[in-house]
């Protein structure tokens, strides 16, 4: 009796502070200075939020993981690269503007972008005069080679992307100058005079002013470079350098006072300091930035689950977020080489099966989940065309095309086989159920397989002997680029070539060698809008072999900081662009 | 006395080594057992962007091609001797006691544990003064007027305390109090007291509430139980008897008969705390050795995961050495030899 009194007691005052917090969440603290923009739903996606020019302040900014490494030679994530161009400038950049033209490159470092001769062999940029590091020092174009260089190393930084040691024609076994020191690299770069940089590739190569706005473009003094320490002093070439840098803490960006506005067309340079906080509990970061407590969560991937629940149910809440679109496509590879998906039809009658509402609402809806799609291209991407050529009247899928095709595979009554998806995501398991019942319409029945997600490409649903001794006949995929366009996008999820027999690769499906000639000639082409053209015809043909069903292409939601002004999301990062930010 | 002391360290010393050994055996031996390669394990160390060769390169790099006695070997060679890591451009030394160098981070993990321990240790002696002054209280004014109206509310308090767990409590409160009411600093504002004691505790408060709320309603069951079972004993009533004041019976003869099961629940919990306050620290986002451990474990960063592993074992069993020796005082029947 005492014990069931209590427990009333407990639920009480339970319910109590419950309410308390309720009420909590749509209480607006923070000082609401639009300055005459409306603080709707969406209203920083595509144009700038509260406009202003006004100098001072810091913005404070939190990370709920540690930062992956600020040495620009290593670093590997979009956020990351996003807020790097406060402390270092590379060859180009993208645009620090709203709306698509955010995903254009401009000239930083280098007056203009690259010149290309010998067909896309070689490129050539000029650097800007009167660029200094922190120290006082003039940059040039040998810095540039070094950080190029050094970036190589991968036994150094094996996290940063491979994409020049891949390009660069650089000599036989170069391993970077800590190890190969001395050796000559003319082949691979060279620095005619203090203001010019060539780069010598193996292959033509058209979008090679991508390679350029790479953050291991940022020039690294020699003499000061340490290493894998160096993420512990970058020395500056932007408005900012950093102040204080506390390992797996926080770090503080301050004014550089080396840096010459005349010398940069981009930066507005805004605040006086950036405040980092690092490994800072995530849901706690939802609700620092709902209070105004802090401005910006910069890993820029969206609230967390509770605050979803929250914002959505809250006019007022939703009127204070933006919701961009990703440029990433949550798909499921459909594998020709397990039978009976060696024939197209049966692969289409997947397509036409599958409930792509069911997909959506397993990637957490609309908001946070994604919007369906067709292609496999995301909009953002220049080039990208819209279509669907398995349409269904409400995405729910067209059961009785499903059976024309099964019957014209020679399959009328389904077939069985397998779904593949990585164990440790839940939204994989409720996608694989949700098409495992809208396949099973029109009798084709779905086996689920979990596999660990360390090992999945490697081991599993990557390595095609496994992949075939095992039916894995469907297996569940994403895929971001590294920026965004159609080769950054398809090359790794659409060239047979980058399929290894020992396993380790996103595509898992795409064998056509059409679409492999196509990847050629778009990568030689060094006109961007021909370019541009061929990623929606390659986008096509795999649609039409059938071979991947695209599901979502993501979306976050993002809450826009009210204490901030010039708060837009670039097109090229898909998050708030954090160059312009000022404090209101 | 002294050979007691003596032969306790030196247990605990033994001790330490067996639970490194099984902690490096869980990360590597384990994952070996069901068919990892040092490939795979290395593959955890590098980007996406990775080559068959840069992985090669890294399992290298961090010895995965050796025995595993061997990288357990060099190891334990370390933390006496130091050992060298190449960074590239340059070479760092990292001296002795070298508990393992991050493979992520790059930093040495000794002096990254000292530098955490004083957050933690803020955290663990402020909600320690704190529950066990008011765990103790409640639970002897509960056992003294039990049955009343005050030993039910301290009762409900103290089962509401214990159910809710420090991610709920933690969490509502910092909305309620830090973000709503703006009483209490938000998440992540840890400030050293060597630089500003009040901003200490400010930052702190909320925490130490927290934790102590939870461990104080323990504590109050617990003693509460203890003095219902003392108050009942004979020689109570004998002090009774003899006249002494009600004061001195309750706080002379019956706390301190019912102490010495708190202390040794004490010494456990305190310890524990001291390894890393984990659920707490990341609630609150305190940069403390339990935030530590939870990071390096997400980021399978083993030499971390090892060094802050050893560094909770070291104070569980110090802290269970205190609580052995301290018997002998609030006991006197205990003898130590």
């Amino acid at each position: 009796m005492r014990k069931s009194r209590a427990l009333v007691a407990g639920a009480a005052a339970l319910a109590l502070t419950l309410s308390a917090a309720a009420c909590g969440g749509s209480d607006d603290k923070g000082s609401d200075n639009s300055g005459g923009a409306k603080p709707e739903f969406n209203a920083a996606l595509t144009q700038v939020f509260n406009p202003s020019d006004k100098k001072g302040g810091t913005i404070r900014l939190a990370n709920s993981g540690d930062w992956d490494t600020l040495d620009p030679g290593e670093t590997y994530y979009g956020y990351s690269w996003n807020f790097l161009r406060l402390y270092g400038r590379g060859l180009l950049m993208f645009k620090p503007v709203p709306g698509a033209e955010g995903n254009t490159v401009t000239p930083d470092l280098a007056e203009g972008l690259g010149t290309p001769s010998d067909g896309g062999k070689t490129w050539t940029y000029k650097i800007r005069k009167g660029v200094k590091f922190e120290d006082g020092t003039e940059v040039t174009s040998k810095d540039v080679k070094y950080a190029v260089l050094r970036s190589i190393d991968k036994e150094t930084f094996p996290n940063g992307p491979a994409y020049f040691e891949g390009f660069l024609n650089l000599p036989e076994g170069y391993k970077g100058p800590y190890k190969s020191k001395g050796v000559n690299t003319d082949s691979a770069i060279t620095t005619p005079d203090d203001q010019t940089i060539v780069f010598h590739l193996k292959q033509a190569f058209g979008g090679f002013d991508y390679f350029a706005a790479l953050p291991q473009t940022v020039p690294v003094p020699e003499a000061k470079d340490t290493g894998a320490k160096y993420k512990e002093h970058v020395v500056s070439t932007g408005p900012y350098k950093f102040e204080t840098n506390e390992l797996g803490k926080s770090f503080k960006l301050v004014r550089n006072d080396k840096w010459d506005a005349a010398t940069d067309p981009n930066r507005k340079a805004l605040p006086d300091a950036y405040e980092v906080q690092l490994n800072v509990n995530a849901d706690d970061i939802d609700n620092r930035l709902l209070s105004g407590d802090l401005d910006v969560d910069v890993v820029g991937t969206g609230v967390q689950p509770a605050t979803l629940g929250r914002v959505v149910g809250d006019p007022t809440l939703k009127a204070s977020t933006d919701n961009p679109t990703l440029a990433r496509l949550w798909y499921t590879s459909i594998n020709p080489t397990v039978a009976p998906l060696d024939n197209v039809d049966c692969r289409k009658a997947i397509e036409y099966a599958a409930d792509k509402v069911g997909y959506q609402t397993a990637y957490g809806g609309p908001l946070a989940g994604g919007d369906i799609t067709g292609t496999i291209l995301p909009p953002m991407i220049p080039g990208y065309e819209k279509f669907d050529l398995y349409p269904s009247a409400d995405g729910t899928g067209d059961v009785a095309k499903a059976k024309e095709h099964l019957a014209a595979c020679g399959q009328p009554n389904g077939f069985e086989t397998n779904i593949a998806y990585r164990a440790e995501r839940p939204k994989e398991k409720a996608t694989a159920e949700a098409l495992q019942q809208s396949l099973a319409r029109v009798g084709i029945k779905l086996t689920l397989k979990p596999f660990p997600q360390g090992d999945y490409f490697s081991q599993y649903a990557g390595n095609p002997p496994y992949v075939k001794n095992n039916k894995l006949g469907l297996n569940l995929n994403g895929w971001g680029a590294d920026w965004n366009d159609g080769f950054g996008f398809l090359s790794q999820i659409v060239d047979s070539r980058v399929i290894r027999e020992t396993g380790g690769s996103s595509n898992t499906s795409v064998r056509i060698p059409e679409v492999d000639q196509l990847l050629d000639k778009a990568s030689s082409e060094t006109d961007a809008a021909k370019r541009d053209a061929y990623w929606a015809q390659i986008d096509k043909r795999v649609m039409e072999e059938a071979v991947i069903l695209p599901g979502v292409t993501a979306k976050s939601l993002l809450i826009r900081p009210k204490t901030l002004s010039n708060v837009f999301v670039s097109d090229a990062y898909n998050m708030y662009d954090y160059l312009s930010l000022g404090v209101a | 006395m002294i050979t007691y002391i003596i032969r306790r360290l030196f247990a605990a010393v033994v001790l330490l080594f067996i639970i490194s050994a099984a902690t490096f055996g869980i990360f590597y031996l384990i994952p070996r057992l069901v068919g990892a390669t040092p490939e795979t394990l290395a593959t955890r160390y590098v980007g996406r962007a990775a080559t068959p060769e840069t992985v090669h390169l890294i399992a290298e790099k961090l010895g995965f091609y050796d025995p595993l006695w061997l990288q357990y070997g060099r190891w334990v060679k370390a933390i006496f001797t130091g050992a060298d890591y190449n960074l590239g451009a340059t070479v760092e030394h990292c001296p002795a006691p070298c508990f393992g160098y991050s493979f992520i981070t790059k930093q040495p993990v000794w002096p990254e544990l000292i530098d955490r321990l004083p957050v933690t240790l803020s955290l663990a002696v402020g909600a320690a003064i704190l529950w066990l002054v008011l765990g103790l209280s409640i639970g002897t004014l509960s056992a003294l007027r039990r049955g009343s109206f005050l030993d039910r509310a301290a009762m409900t308090f103290s089962l509401a305390g214990v159910s809710m767990p420090i991610f709920f409590t933690g969490m509502v409160s910092l909305l309620v109090f830090s973000y709503t009411l703006d009483w209490t600093a938000p998440g992540g504002s840890y400030t050293p007291f060597t630089e500003s004691p009040s901003e200490w505790a400010y930052a702190l408060l909320l925490p130490w509430l927290v934790l102590a709320l939870q461990f104080s309603a323990q504590y109050a069951r617990l003693t509460r139980a203890g003095m219902l079972e003392t108050m009942g004993e004979d020689y109570i009533r004998t002090a009774r008897a003899k006249g002494l004041k009600e004061r001195d019976v309750n706080v002379k003869h019956g706390l301190r008969a019912a102490l010495t099961p708190i202390l040794t629940i004490f010494g456990l919990d305190f310890g524990l705390l001291l390894g890393g306050a984990v659920l707490t620290e990341q609630v609150f986002s305190l940069p403390g050795l339990g935030k530590y451990a939870v990071d390096a474990i997400t980021n399978n960063d083993l030499p971390k995961v090892l060094g802050v592993t050893l560094m909770a074992a070291f104070f569980v069993v110090v802290a269970n050495l205190i609580v052995d020796l301290l018997y002998a005082v609030v006991d006197p029947r205990v003898r130590l030899g």
